[in-house]
C-alpha cells in the first residue's frame, strides 16, 4: 500500500478517487493548502493527519510535526498561519504521559511558530496494533495582499533554491523506527518555516513557487512543480546539499536522498532576477542559513526533473512511487 | 539486347518478389541479370515489394527465376517471390521502370553496411577516382538507415541532399549497368563530403581545421603520440586510441570515467584479430561479415591490459568504413598501430553523440582531437555486439548492421509500438507479420537517452509506415520506458507486460512458435517486476504468447536497498549466507568485503526486510556467488561479477559435479531454494578449493538446474520445447551447458539467435504478447 508515500500514487487517489467522488462539492486539485476568499480576506487553509511511527525520534516528536508540518503547508501558500486546530486519535492504552509529552511538544511549537491552538478533539479507539497516537491539525492563514504563489508559475529561467540540508528528518525518523544509528546521528530537521518565507517575501522579490519537501522528498516537490507548470527542471547534483551522514545512511539504505523526507526545509522557485536578494534574505534567517541554489527551470523537458552527474549525465529524477524498487539488471 | 531467334518459343512471367528489396540495389541486380540472360521486360517497385515481367526462351527465365532466389544483391532478404505466366508481347530491352507514387508503400529500409569488397579494392587503386576516398560507397554498401530522413528513399531525403553529384557520378548514378546505379549515398573526391581535424579545447581555444590527407595524416600522428582522437563514424562519434599504449588507454579510462567497463577495440584486419583473440571459424565469419559487429572473443595476451581489465573476453571487430581503413593506413602510409580503441563517444550514461557541435562541447575533456566530416548523421546507432555459442551467433546488442531489418512474426500483429526495457532499451513496432526492432537506445537513467528512443521511435515508425494503434510496455511501476510509452500514447491503449514473460514470447516469437503454442520457458536475468509485486529473475514459465504460469522459480532472499545490493555483490552474498543460515563469518571474503558499520545496517534489513524486496534474481546469484568465493564485491557496470565468473569457469574447464539445490512443491511454483547450494559454496571456499573450480561446479549447477525443472514441467504438461531467455544466458559457459543437457534429454532447445536474450531484446516478447492477448 503506497498510497501514502506522497508521490505518483497519492496523486492518483486525489484524481482517480476523491475529486470524482466530491463531484461540485471538490475544488481544484485539493493541494496540501488552499488559498480562498472570506469576508473580503485571502485565507490559507490547510489540514494534515500525523501517523508517524515511532513518535519520538532524534530531533523531534509527533507533536512538532503536527504543528510545524501545518504551519508550513500554510508558509508555502505565502501566507502568515494564525490558528490551528488539533485532533487526537488514541489507541486504546496509550499512557497519559506519552500524549502529555506530545502536547507539551505541540505547545512549544506552536508559540516558536507563533500560532494559537484554538479549537480540539479526542478519540480513543480499539485497537489490537497497541498504543500509538494520531494527531490531526488545520490551520488557517493570512495571505497579504499581492502574494501570489503557485505551483504553476514556475517558467524556465527561473532559480530554483533550498533552504537548507536535505534528508535528515527521513534518515533520523528511520533510525529511531528501526533502532539503527549510521555511525554518527541524524536529528530531524523539523521547525516552523513561516518567519523564513516572510523574510523571503520581505525582499520584495517575485518567489513563484514555495513547496516544503516533506514525503517524497524533493524530488516529488519539483516533480510536482515541473508537471504543474510545464518547465523542466535542471539540477546540479553537485550542489545539493546532503550532509555526510545522511549520505551514508542513504548509500547503506540503497535510499536517493532526494526522495527522502524533511520537516524543516523549503524549496523555492524564484525569478532569476529576485534570487541574489531572496537568497541573502534566507540566509540570514536561522532556518534558511544553509541556503542555496540546487538548480533552474529550463524550457527543455517539460515535466520532468533532471539532475546532472558528476559524470556530466543527466539522470532523471522521477516522481518517487512507493517504494524504491530496483530497476537496474 | 539479344532476342531469342524463334519468336515461337518465347514466354512471358511475372514475378512478384517481397522482402527487403527496395533500396538495396534489388532492381539494378534484376536488369542486371535479365540483360544477361538476354531477356526482355521491366522491373519496378510496388507497394509490396518489386513486381518483374521478363519474356526470352523457357530455360532463360527458369535461370533467371534461380538467379532471383539464390542469389540476391547482398542487402536484400527475398521472402517471397510468387510467379505467374503471361502472354509474350515481345519487346527490345529490358527497363526500370520509376516507381510511381504507388498507394500505401512499405519500404523495407537497409541497415548500414560495411564497405564491400569492391569498393575497398578502387579505395585502394591509384588509378581509380576514388582513390583514398574517405566516403566511397556502392549500392552494396555505406551508410543507410543512419542517413534516411525520409521516405521514399532517395537522394534528397538523405543526408546526402546537400551535396549534388558531380557529372561523373551522375552518370554513375544514372546508368543501370552500374555498380552505383541509384546508389543514394554516391560521392567522389570532386562532389562528396569532406574531413577534417579539429585539435585543441574548442572551448578555449582551437586551431584553425585542418582538411583531406592532413586532418588524416595528423589524426595518425596524434594516435602514434598516445593522444585521444574523437572519429565521426556512421552511427555517431567514437573516442580513439592505440590499444597498444596503456598510457592512453589508462588515460582514455580515466577521462571517461569508465571504471572497469571494457572498451570494444577495432583491429587492421582479419590477421590481427586472431593475434589479439581467440577466434572460431564462425566468430572470423561473423567478424568479417557485411554487418561487421563487435565480435566478443576470449582474449588473447596482446592489448594494454587497460582495454578490458579482469574480462576474459575481447570485444574485437574490424574496419567498416573507408575512413576506418585510411585511419589504419593503406600499403606506402607510414606504419601505424594494429588495434584501435574504439568506443562510444559519449558521457557515461548518455547516447552516443552525433551531432558535430555536440560532438566539440560534450567531447571536450575526452578527446584531444576531432577528425569529423560534413555528411550528417541522422539517427545514432551504436555499434552491434555479438558472440558465438557452440557454432551459433548470440547477439549481445543488436545494432548497426541489423537494424532496421524486419523480424519475420508468426502472426498476425496490429499496428503497434513496443517501448523495450530500462536497460539496453530498444523499442520496435509491427505489423501483419513483421516487427522491426530499432537501433540500440541505451539505458533510460539518462535525460538524453530518454529523448533519444523518441527520435528513434518517430524514425522507426516513418521508415515502416507503421502508426501504431497500441502501445505496449513493461508492468514495472517506474521504468521510465513505461512512463515514455504512457506519456506517447496520447489516447491510445498501452498494454502493460510482464518482464520475464516478455523474454520468452521475443524468443518464441523468433523461432516463428505458433499464435496457440505453449513452451517451457526458462527466464533467468537480473531484474525484473514481478506479478506479485517482488523482483523476479530466476523464472520457469509454462508460457504461450497470450499468458504465462510461473511453474517454479529461485527460492526468494531479500533484496537490501535496491540498487545498492546490485552495486555491491557482497550484498547479495550475505543476503544469501543469512538465508542459507550461515554465520557472517570473517573468513569468507564476502563477509570480509563488507564494512562492519554496512553489516549492521544489512542484518537489520534482512531481518525486518526494511527497504528490502524479495527476489528470485539469477543474476543476483551469480553476484552473490562471485562474492562468495572472492572475486568481485563490487561492479561497475551490469553482469561484471557474472562476466568474471563465467571466465573462471570457462578457464577450469568442465567439471564432474554439481552442487545440491533442494526443489520444494509448495501451493504455489516450484521453488528452487539456494540455500544449500549456497552453504556447498561455503564448505568449498572454506576447504580451499580454487575459485575457478567453484565457479565451473556452480555453472554446471545452474545448468543441471535449467535441465531438473524443465523435465518436470514436461512430467506435469508433456511440453518437449524450452526457450531460454534472459540476460544470464549470455553467458555462454550456462548456455552451452543447458543446452547440451536439455538436448541430450530429449527437448528442443530455443535459444535467442536474432535477438539478445538481454532486455535489448525484450521489445518483440511485448508485441507479440499484446497482438495475443
Ligand atoms: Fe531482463
Ligand atoms: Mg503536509
Ligand atoms: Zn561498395
Ligand atoms: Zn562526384
Amino acid at each position: 500500500m503506497g498510497h501514502g508515500g506522497g508521490g505518483a500514487m497519492s496523486a492518483e487517489l486525489v484524481e482517480q478517487l476523491f475529486l470524482p467522488a466530491f463531484g461540485a462539492a471538490g475544488a481544484a486539485d485539493l493541494g496540501d493548502s488552499a488559498v480562498v476568499e472570506a469576508g473580503g480576506a485571502r485565507l490559507a487553509f490547510s489540514t494534515d493527519s500525523y501517523v508517524v511511527k515511532p513518535m519520538f525520534f532524534p530531533g523531534g516528536s509527533i507533536g512538532d510535526l503536527a504543528v510545524n508540518g501545518t504551519v508550513n503547508d500554510l508558509a508555502m501558500s505565502g501566507a502568515t498561519p494564525l490558528f490551528l486546530s488539533t485532533a487526537f486519535i488514541l489507541q486504546e492504552g496509550t499512557e497519559l504521559a506519552v500524549l502529555g509529552r506530545i502536547a507539551q511538544a505541540m505547545g512549544l511549537a506552536a508559540a516558536a511558530a507563533g500560532v494559537k491552538l484554538v479549537t480540539g478533539d479526542t478519540k480513543v479507539v480499539d485497537s489490537a496494533s497497541g498504543d500509538g497516537v494520531f494527531v490531526n491539525t488545520a490551520g488557517i492563514g493570512l495571505v497579504a495582499p499581492g502574494v501570489e504563489i503557485g505551483p504553476r508559475r514556475a517558467r524556465p529561467g527561473d532559480v530554483v533554491l533550498v533552504s537548507g540540508d536535505i534528508g535528515a528528518h527521513g534518515i533520523a525518523v528511520m533510525s529511531g523506527r528501526e533502532g539503527l544509528t549510521f555511525g554518527t546521528s541524524v536529528l530531524s530537521d523539523t521547525a516552523p518555516l513561516a518567519g523564513l518565507v516572510a523574510a523571503m517575501l520581505r525582499t520584495g522579490g517575485d518567489v513563484r513557487v514555495l513547496r516544503d519537501p516533506t514525503r517524497g522528498g524533493v524530488a516529488a516537490s519539483l516533480n510536482e512543480i515541473a508537471r504543474a507548470s510545464q518547465v523542466g527542471v535542471s539540477l546540479v547534483e553537485r550542489d545539493l546539499p546532503v550532509p555526510d551522514a545522511v549520505r551514508d545512511a542513504c548509500s547503506l539504505l540503497g535510499l536517493d536522498p532526494l526522495q527522502v523526507a524533511n520537516e524543516g526545509k523549503l524549496v523555492a522557485v524564484v525569478d532569476p532576477a529576485s534570487a541574489d536578494p531572496v537568497l541573502a534574505a534566507m540566509r540570514a534567517h536561522p532556518f534558511g542559513a544553509g541556503a542555496r541554489v540546487i538548480g533552474a527551470c529550463v524550457a527543455e523537458h517539460p515535466g520532468t526533473v533532471v539532475a546532472r552527474t558528476a559524470l556530466g549525465g543527466n539522470r532523471v529524477i522521477s516522481l518517487p512511487i512507493g517504494e524504491q524498487l530496483p530497476r537496474i539488471c | 539486347m539479344g532476342r531469342g531467334r524463334d519468336e515461337d518459343q518465347r514466354v512471358r512471367r511475372r514475378y512478384a518478389v517481397t522482402g527487403v528489396v527496395q533500396g538495396v540495389g534489388f532492381r539494378p541486380f534484376v536488369y542486371a541479370t535479365a540483360t544477361a540472360l538476354a531477356l526482355t521486360g521491366q522491373v519496378s517497385n510496388t507497394a509490396t515489394g518489386v513486381t518483374i515481367e521478363v519474356e526470352g526462351t523457357p530455360d532463360a527465365l527458369d535461370t533467371f527465376a534461380r538467379r532471383l532466389r539464390t542469389e540476391p544483391p547482398p542487402l536484400a532478404v527475398v521472402e517471397t517471390v510468387t510467379e505467374s505466366t503471361m502472354d509474350p508481347v515481345g519487346g527490345t530491352g529490358f527497363t526500370i521502370e520509376e516507381s510511381g507514387p504507388a498507394g500505401r508503400s512499405r519500404t523495407l529500409a537497409s541497415p548500414d553496411v560495411a564497405t564491400c569488397a569492391d569498393c575497398r579494392a578502387e579505395l585502394r587503386d591509384p588509378e581509380n577516382r576514388r582513390h583514398r576516398h574517405p566516403f566511397i560507397t556502392c549500392v552494396n554498401c555505406g551508410p543507410r538507415l543512419t542517413i534516411i530522413t525520409a521516405l521514399p528513399y532517395d537522394r534528397e531525403t538523405t543526408t546526402m541532399a546537400g551535396f549534388p553529384m558531380c557529372d561523373a557520378c551522375r552518370q554513375e548514378y544514372e546508368d543501370p549497368a552500374d555498380r552505383r546505379f541509384h546508389a543514394q549515398p554516391i560521392a567522389c573526391p570532386d562532389c562528396g563530403p569532406r574531413i577534417e581535424l579539429v585539435t585543441g579545447d574548442p572551448g578555449r581555444h582551437a586551431w584553425p581545421p585542418v582538411h583531406g590527407e592532413t586532418a588524416l595524416r595528423t589524426a595518425r600522428e596524434l594516435l602514434a603520440q598516445g593522444r585521444i582522437v574523437a572519429v565521426k563514424g556512421l552511427g555517431g562519434y567514437h573516442l580513439a586510441c592505440d590499444a597498444r599504449d596503456p598510457h592512453a588507454v589508462a588515460e582514455l579510462r580515466r577521462r571517461k570515467r569508465r571504471g572497469g567497463k571494457p572498451f570494444a577495440v577495432m583491429v587492421a584486419d582479419l590477421a590481427t584479430a586472431r593475434r589479439v583473440a581467440v577466434l572460431t571459424a564462425d566468430e572470423e565469419h561473423l567478424l568479417a561479415g557485411a554487418q561487421r559487429p563487435i565480435v566478443l572473443a576470449p582474449k588473447r595476451e596482446a592489448l594494454a591490459d587497460e582495454v578490458a581489465p579482469g574480462n576474459p573476453d575481447l570485444g574485437v571487430m574490424l574496419p567498416y568504413t573507408p575512413l576506418h581503413e585510411l585511419l589504419f593506413g593503406l600499403d606506402g602510409d607510414p606504419p601505424m598501430t594494429d588495434a584501435l580503441v574504439l568506443t562510444s563517444g559519449n558521457v557515461a550514461g548518455e547516447p552516443i553523440v552525433t551531432d558535430d557541435a555536440d560532438a566539440l562541447r560534450r567531447l571536450a575533456g575526452l578527446a584531444d582531437a576531432w577528425l569529423r566530416h560534413d555528411r550528417p548523421i541522422h539517427v545514432p546507432c551504436d555499434d552491434s555486439v555479438t558472440r558465438t555459442v557452440a557454432g551459433a551467433p548470440l547477439p549481445v546488442r543488436r545494432s548497426r548492421g541489423y537494424a532496421p531489418l524486419p523480424v519475420a512474426l508468426p502472426f498476425d500483429v496490429p499496428p503497434s509500438l513496443a517501448a523495450g526495457a530500462d536497460l539496453k532499451n530498444a523499442c520496435a513496432v509491427a505489423e501483419g507479420r513483421y516487427a522491426w526492432l530499432s537501433p540500440h537506445v541505451g539505458d533510460m537513467d539518462d535525460r538524453r537517452t530518454v529523448d533519444a528512443l523518441t527520435s528513434v521511435a518517430n524514425q522507426i515508425e516513418d521508415l515502416t509506415g507503421v502508426r501504431p494503434a497500441r502501445l505496449v510496455a513493461d508492468a514495472h511501476p517506474d521504468y521510465r520506458s513505461t512512463r515514455w510509452a504512457l506519456e506517447r500514447a496520447a489516447g491510445r491503449p498501452v498494454h502493460r507486460v510482464q518482464h520475464h514473460h516478455a523474454h520468452i514470447a521475443a524468443v518464441m516469437g523468433e523461432h516463428g512458435i505458433g499464435a496457440g503454442e505453449q513452451v517451457i520457458g526458462v527466464a533467468f536475468d537480473g531484474t525484473g517486476y514481478g506479478t506479485d509485486g517482488a523482483v523476479w529473475g530466476g523464472e520457469v514459465l509454462l508460457c504461450g504468447y497470450k499468458a504465462a504460469e510461473r511453474f517454479a522459480h529461485l527460492g526468494y532472499v531479500p533484496l537490501a536497498g535496491g540498487d545498492a545490493s546490485v552495486l555491491r555483490p557482497y550484498r547479495m552474498a550475505l543476503a544469501h549466507l543469512r538465508h542459507a543460515g550461515i554465520d557472517w563469518a570473517d573468513d569468507v571474503p564476502a563477509v570480509a568485503a563488507c564494512p562492519q558499520a554496512e553489516r549492521d545496517v544489512l542484518a537489520h534489513q534482512l531481518d525486518t526486510a526494511f527497504g528490502s524486496v524479495p527476489t528470485s534474481s539469477m543474476g543476483r546469484l551469480f553476484d552473490a556467488v562471485a562474492s562468495l568465493v572472492g572475486v568481485k564485491h563490487e561492479v561497475d557496470y551490469e553482469a561484471e561479477a557474472a562476466i568474471v565468473l563465467e571466465g573462471l569457469a570457462r578457464s577450469h574447464g568442465p567439471v564432474g559435479r554439481a552442487y545440491p539445490i533442494g526443489v520444494h512443491d509448495t501451493d504455489g511454483p516450484l521453488v528452487a531454494d539456494p540455500a544449500e547450494l549456497v552453504r556447498a559454496v561455503v564448505a568449498d571456499v572454506r576447504a580451499g578449493a580454487p575459485a575457478a573450480e567453484v565457479a565451473a561446479v556452480f555453472h554446471a549447477t545452474v545448468a543441471a538446474l535449467v535441465a531438473d525443472l524443465a523435465g518436470r514441467a514436461r512430467d506435469r504438461t508433456g511440453l518437449r520445447t524450452v526457450a531460454l531467455g534472459g540476460g544470464v544466458f549470455q553467458n555462454a559457459v550456462l548456455l552451452d551447458a543447458a543446452d547440451r543437457l536439455l538436448s541430450d534429454r530429449g527437448f528442443t532447445v530455443l535459444r535467442p539467435s536474432l535477438l539478445p536474450p538481454n532486455d535489448g531484446g525484450i521489445a518483440l516478447g511485448q508485441l507479440l504478447i499484446a497482438a495475443a492477448s
